[in-house]
This record gives structure tokens, C-alpha cells and sequence, in this order.
């Protein structure tokens, strides 16, 4: 098996190279570099497993946790680097000298790069990470594989440094979501099987005899966003030495595969994929069973079938046929339901366990991004009301909506995720501090309120100012004079920014102690007992 | 709930309903605007974009211009007065990808063609707050002083191709010179060019003759936005879908 293994690295590091030797395109050199770095690396720490390999490897049952805390530690880092990168745009649109007028400091370089850091960096690797620690627990099974959860894990990262510098370098499709180029969606693709067959054949050697539900919800989200993958990056290539493709599907068409790709990467990837982790995370913390079995069922398949069809409320007024406008909108309205169904389980389940609220900050934390995963859909289909969007479209109110969803309930959730599994793998009684949880709740709370309510502000009144008309049936402004009211608002979000930043460093220094195995002094006499920690 | 015992137990067996579930949206959604005559209105006045306005777009694509602005002027009253009238499908056919965008920090460009002088979007570019002092866009200086890489254009125009933009055998052949031409004015290639591409304007876009800038690229590409349809003979009527 490590003789195959090798021997696909070796044959990628010389396609690699040889690309980069044949090649006069300067970005596609730099990234065939990295992808003959990452090759050697790669057999190098092949060849490192080969030697340090436990002699008679068998063990009962021991969980593969190291691959658990790689991603522990990287949804650490590309949290921040993915929250700063938000924070460095905030303040670019507040004062555009922060630009510098140069190339790969601009926003539109930039944006992407926050994006796809918090969606694809964080995001991603808080979904590896749980899926396989949850995959493991719940099948009492030790994940498949040896080297492939590996290929997963590392293979996913070199994806993520290859997007970032491409969007530096300028390398885009221009696909909001779905920027890398062809090649680097092909390596993702690579990727994407190999974590799709790890995880079901980890389901496939399960000692239990029924699939738990979070499991239902990490299917869904990997077997979609393959999919949706796949489909919405078929294109064109220019040259096969070079970066730049052109996509298989133009205008209209490309635009509604563009948006079902892009909102079910809000909805398989942000939502189903964060609601496995409520699933796991919530009763595991608040030691009480999921609420109902019979709601579990329902607001899965509703919330499957639901989603894939609200693409289009991306689109309304667009030169979109007017009736897949109306069918996104009727089925974005119907969305509400099976989210709330999730929202009431996952809330429910602390039956009988509300007043650990007072005492436990992390299941607070959980809540709480259940709380905003409620609201946030509850605004969404307000949103997709043709009507609403007509003024809402186009403005910061967009923004405002995906980050108090982003914000308030991936970013708890995972924080949460991140709180629960760090004592659990590093074995050790408790957190570090229970206070700093808590100061980063509140903190990160109040930094999403003020930025959702300063977008709220700015996308309401700039939606209101575009449409504004004076007695003589002028408009009553001009387009640039809309950006000036923006100020404020702009300076009010990028503090919002920097406190949910400063949140997340508390969050890693508390971490980082953790599994260094300290305590802090002050809190060392007055524990409640350890939950699920010491006995997980 | 006995059947979901079934699905419960066998791993491929959720994945197969995942798969079915998830298919229906799509099929009923995205799959007919690719066969429905009317998705696409009929219209007179559309091309291809010409080898420069090509580039430029790729310079649009590549700077992530459409992360703050849009093309896609909706039917609104405040729009079709403060942009000019409301965007067709047929507009951006040729687009791949379309570049719709999803957020107006700066304004809408579909019909921005036209509405500025070329020096107007060359000092823009090179000091927005010169012009506009109140923007907040990000200044490109570079790319006045960055030569034009044609690159393969050739092979741009055959990946168009392949993808369903209808570039002939002669728009192909033709295609470095045409690259040329359109920013060399007086010279002789313009006739061939504007025999090819219907209404292409030939001019030194960024005002500097020493040097094919991406600015060139750029001007060119943002002063034909909007400009292709002949909104004297378009039947709205005939097209309501």
C-alpha cells in the first residue's frame, strides 16, 4: 500500500515539474513549485511513517486522534489568518489608502482570500477535523486507513495555500466561492473522493448497528459538495501549462449554476456539514440525548431536498427567467421550516439541562450559535421575498445576513467544537480556563452585534438612498454620494471585526494551554466536575 | 419509520437517496435554461469581444472588479434611470464566466460604455480619489506601466470556442493582429478588424502610444460595456419570459 502511495506522489511531483520546466506562465511556475515541494514533503513523510511504524499494530480499538488534532490546530490558524484577512478588507473599505495602490494588496485580490480562508480554511478543517473524531466515536470504529486520512488532511491544506497565493498572484475564475483554477480544482477533486471513501469506510466498519445522525448530515455534505463541485468548475482550459480556463457555462446559465453552487455551499458545506456537529457536540456537552429521533429524520431529508432549489433568490430581477426567480423564492420560503426544525432539536436537546448554561461557557457558546443559526434563517427567506430584495440586493444587508450567519453559527458552533475535543485529545481533565471562554463569548458576541447591526444600518439606507426621489422626480442622489454615508458604518464593522478577532486569539492561547496541560491557578480549586472530558 | 431503519443501516443506500434528493432542484431549475428558446432574448447587435476587450476582461476578472461591482442592471425604475436600460441574458452569452456580481460597493458597469472619456478612466484608475474624492476604490497605477501580455490569444479565443462563443476561422487567424489593431488607430488593420467585430472601437485607450498597457486592455473592454445591443429594434414584448 505505501509502495502505491509512493509511487502516485512521485508520478505527481514529476508531472509537476515537468510543468513547471515546460511553462512561460510565471503563476502556474510558482504553483508547480508548490506542488514539487509538497510531493517531496509528502514521500518524505511516507517514508517517515514506514520506519516509526508501532510494531504489531493490534490493539482492540485505539481512535486515530493524531489526525483530530492536526485539524484542531489548523482550524486554529486558519481561523485567525481567515478573520484578520476580514478585518484587513473592513478597514480597506473604511480607509482605501490601506489599499497601497498595490497589486496583490488590493481588495479585490483580498476578498477572496477572506472568503475562502473562513469558509474552506476554517470551515473546512473544523468539518474535517469533527467528522472524523465524530465518525470514529459513533461507529466505535478506528478511521480507514492509514495513510489516507493523511492524504486527506494534507492534500486539503496544499489546496488551501495553492487558492490563497492564486488569488494573490490574480489566478481566478471569477466564481464567487469557487475561485481556484481548473487545476487546483482537479487536486481538490482528488481530494474530495479520498475523504469521501475514508469516511464511509470508516461507516463500513462500525460495531454499531445504526449510522448516527450527525454521520447522516457529514454524507450529505460531502457527497453534495462533490457534486456541486465538479459541475460548477467544468471549464475550458486555455493552455495545459497554463493557469487560465474559461468556464464551460457563460451568462445566464453560468449565472443560476454559479448561485445553486453557491448557496448549497452555504447550505451542504456551512449549514449540513455544521449541523452534524450540532448532532454530535450539543448532547455530548449537555449530556442529554437528542431531543427527537422522529425530527432528526424529518429535518434531514427536508432540509436536503429544500436547499438545492434556493439558488435562484440570488438572482431576482436579474435577466434570469422570471419563473425560476419565483421557484427559488417559493422553496427559500419553505427552507424556514426544516431550519427551524433543526434549530428546536438542537435547542430542545438541552431538556432538563438549561441550568448548565450558568456554569459551562462552552455549551453556552453552542447555544447561543444556534440561537444566531435561527435567526439567520429566519432572515434569509425574508430576504428571497422578491420585494424585500429588490432593496436589499446589492447592499451590505447580504453582508450583515452571511455574517451573523457565518459569524454567530458556524464560527460558534466550531468554536465550541474546538473547546469540547481539546481536552478530550490531549487528555486532559478540563480547559485551561473556563473564564477566558467566557470572555471570548462575550466579546465575540458583541463584536457580531455590532457588526451585523451596522451592516443591517448601511444596507437599508443605501438601498433606501438609491431609491430615493425628489419632488421633481430626480433622483435624489448620486451613486457616490450612497458610499460617503457608508463611513461610519464601514468604521463601526471593522470594530466588530476586530473584537470577534481578539475573541479567536483568546481562544487559541486558552487552547494552546490546554493541551500543554495547565491550569490556570485561579480556577484550579473551583471546578465543577469535568464533563465528558475525562470519560470520552 | 421502519424504512428508515433500512436507510439507517446501509451506507450507500443514504447515499443514494442523498444523490436522489438533491438532483430533483437542479433538474427542474438549471437544466431547461439550456434547452428553452426564450431563455436567451433575440436581439440585434451582439459579438464577441474582440482579442483586446478579451484581455481586458481577463485584467477585470483577475483584479476581482466584480467583488465590488456589478453587470446587471435590474428592472427597477431607479436603476433603468440611473444606469441606462435593464440587462438582457442576451447581453452576457458570450460571458464565461458571467460577471453579474453580487454587490454594488461601487456602481453598476453593465452600460458604463461610453458614459466616460478614455483620460476620465485612466486617471480614475491611477488615483480614483483624483477624480472621485470620495471613492473608495483601490487605486491600479500598475497597470499603465505593465505591457500587455498577449499571451496565447490564439488559444483564448479557441477555449472560447470550445465553450460555445461563435469566434470564426477568420476572427481566429486574425486574432494577434486584431490584438494590435484595435489600439493602433491609423494603422491598416482597423477596416479588417471593424469588418469582424461590428462597432469595435480603435483607439491608443490609455493615451500613451510608447507602450500596449494593460490599461489599453482595460478602457477598451470597460467603454464597450453595454454598447453591443440595438435597443431601437428590440421587441421587449416579443421577449417577456
Amino acid at each position: 500500500m505505501k509502495f502505491l502511495w509512493g509511487a502516485a506522489i512521485v508520478a505527481f511531483t514529476l508531472l509537476a515539474l515537468a510543468i513547471a520546466g515546460a511553462t512561460d506562465d510565471a503563476g502556474m511556475r510558482i504553483h508547480a513549485g508548490i506542488f514539487v515541494l509538497a510531493g517531496i514533503l509528502g514521500l518524505f513523510a511516507l517514508v517517515k511513517m514506514h520506519f516509526d511504524e508501532a510494531p504489531g499494530g493490534t490493539a482492540p480499538l485505539v481512535y486515530n486522534d493524531a489526525i483530530v488534532k492536526a485539524g484542531v490546530i489548523a482550524s486554529t490558524f486558519w481561523g485567525i489568518v481567515g478573520f484578520s484577512a476580514g478585518l484587513v478588507l473592513a478597514l480597506q473599505l473604511a480607509w482605501p489608502a490601506l489599499n497601497f495602490d498595490i497589486a496583490w494588496l488590493n481588495f479585490g485580490r483580498l476578498r477572496p482570500v477572506h472568503t475562502s480562508a473562513v469558509i474552506f480554511a476554517f470551515g473546512g478543517n473544523v468539518l474535517l477535523a469533527t467528522s472524523f473524531h465524530v465518525v470514529q466515536r459513533t461507529c466505535r470504529a478506528r478511521l480507514a486507513g492509514e495513510i489516507a486520512p493523511w492524504f486527506v488532511f494534507w492534500g486539503y491544506q496544499l489546496f488551501l495555500v495553492l487558492a490563497a497565493s492564486g488569488y494573490l498572484l490574480g489566478i481566478t475564475q471569477s466564481k464567487e466561492y469557487a475561485e481556484p483554477e481548473w487545476y487546483v480544482d482537479i487536486w481538490l477533486t482528488l481530494v474530495w473522493v479520498g475523504y469521501l471513501l475514508v469516511f464511509l469506510a470508516t461507516l463500513w466498519k462500525r460495531q454499531e448497528p445504526h449510522i448516527y445522525v450527525a454521520n447522516w448530515f457529514y454524507l450529505a455534505f460531502i457527497v453534495t459538495v462533490a457534486v456541486l463541485h465538479v459541475i460548477h468548475n467544468l471549464s475550458v482550459p486555455v493552455a495545459w501549462t497554463g493557469t487560465k480556463s474559461y468556464s464551460l457555462f457563460g451568462g445566464v446559465q453560468g449565472a443560476l449554476t454559479q448561485w445553486w453552487y453557491g448557496h448549497n455551499a452555504v447550505g451542504f458545506f456551512l449549514t449540513a456539514g455544521f449541523l452534524a456537529i450540532m448532532y454530535y457536540f450539543v448532547p455530548k456537552r449537555a449530556e442529554r440525548p437528542v431531543y427527537s429521533y422522529r425530527l432528526s429524520i424529518v429535518h434531514f431529508w427536508s432540509l436536503t431536498f429544500l436547499y438545492i432549489w434556493a439558488g435562484p433568490h440570488h438572482l431576482h430581477y436579474t435577466a434570469l427567467p422570471d419563473w425560476a426567480q419565483t421557484l427559488g423564492m417559493v422553496f427559500s420560503i419553505m427552507l424556514w421550516m426544516p431550519s427551524w426544525g433543526g434549530m428546536i432539536n438542537g435547542l430542545m436537546t438541552l431538556s432538563g439541562a438549561w441550568d448548565k448554561l450558568r456554569t459551562d461557557p462552552v455549551l453556552r457558546i453552542l447555544v447561543v450559535s444556534i440561537a444566531f443559526y435561527g435567526m439567520s434563517t429566519f432572515e434569509g427567506p425574508l430576504m428571497s421575498i422578491k420585494a424585500v430584495n429588490a432593496l436589499s440586493h446589492y447592499t451590505d444587508w447580504t453582508i450583515g445576513h452571511v455574517h451573523s450567519g457565518a459569524l454567530g453559527w458556524v464560527g460558534f458552533v466550531s468554536f465550541g467544537a474546538l473547546y469540547v475535543l481539546t481536552p478530550i485529545l490531549w487528555k486532559r481533565r478540563d480547559l485551561y480556563s473556563l473564564t477566558l471562554v467566557n470572555a471570548h463569548f462575550w466579546i465575540a458576541t458583541l463584536g457580531i452585534v455590532l457588526y451585523i447591526t451596522a451592516m443591517w444600518v448601511s444596507g437599508i439606507l443605501q438601498g433606501l438612498m438609491w431609491r430615493a426621489y425628489d419632488e421633481l422626480g430626480f433622483l435624489s442622489y448620486s451613486f457616490v454620494e450612497t458610499v460617503e454615508a457608508m463611513h461610519p458604518f464601514y468604521v463601526i464593522r471593522a470594530g466588530g471585526g476586530a473584537l470577534f478577532v481578539l475573541g479567536a486569539l483568546i481562544m487559541a492561547y486558552n487552547l494552546w494551554r490546554t493541551a500543554r496541560g495547565d491550569v490556570r491557578a485561579a480556577e484550579a480549586d473551583n471546578r465543577p466536575a469535568a464533563p465528558a472530558a475525562a470519560t470520552a | 419509520m421502519s424504512f428508515h431503519h433500512k436507510i439507517e443501516k446501509n451506507s450507500l443506500l443514504m447515499v443514494l437517496g442523498i444523490l436522489l434528493v438533491i438532483s430533483v432542484g437542479g433538474a427542474v431549475e438549471i437544466a431547461p435554461l439550456f434547452y428553452l428558446e426564450n431563455t436567451i432574448e433575440k436581439v440585434k447587435g451582439m459579438r464577441p469581444y474582440t482579442p483586446l476587450e478579451l484581455k481586458g476582461r481577463d485584467i477585470y476578472i483577475r483584479e476581482g472588479c466584480y467583488n465590488c461591482h456589478s453587470q446587471m442592471i435590474r428592472p427597477l425604475r431607479d436603476e433603468v434611470e440611473r444606469y441606462g436600460p435593464y440587462s438582457l441574458a442576451a447581453e452576457s452569452m458570450y460571458d464565461h464566466p458571467f460577471q453579474w456580481g453580487s454587490k454594488r460597493t461601487g456602481p453598476d458597469l453593465a452600460r458604463v460604455g461610453g458614459r466616460y472619456s478614455d483620460e476620465w478612466h485612466v486617471a480614475h484608475m491611477i488615483e480614483p480619489r483624483a477624480v472621485v474624492p470620495e471613492s473608495i476604490m483601490p487605486g491600479y497605477p500598475f497597470l499603465a506601466t505593465t505591457r500587455l501580455r498577449p499571451g496565447e490569444i490564439v488559444a483564448h479565443l479557441e477555449a472560447n470556442r470550445m465553450v460555445g462563443v461563435p469566434y470564426d476561422d477568420g476572427m481566429i487567424t486574425n486574432a494577434a493582429a486584431d490584438l494590435i489593431a484595435q489600439s493602433e488607430p491609423d494603422g491598416d488593420g482597423v477596416d479588417g478588424l471593424q469588418a469582424r467585430y461590428p462597432g469595435a472601437q480603435a483607439r491608443d485607450f490609455d493615451g500613451d502610444p510608447e507602450i500596449l498597457s494593460e490599461m489599453d486592455a482595460l478602457v477598451a473592454y470597460l467603454q464597450m460595456l453595454g454598447t453591443l445591443v440595438r435597443f431601437d429594434v428590440y421587441d421587449a414584448e416579443a421577449n417577456e419570459r
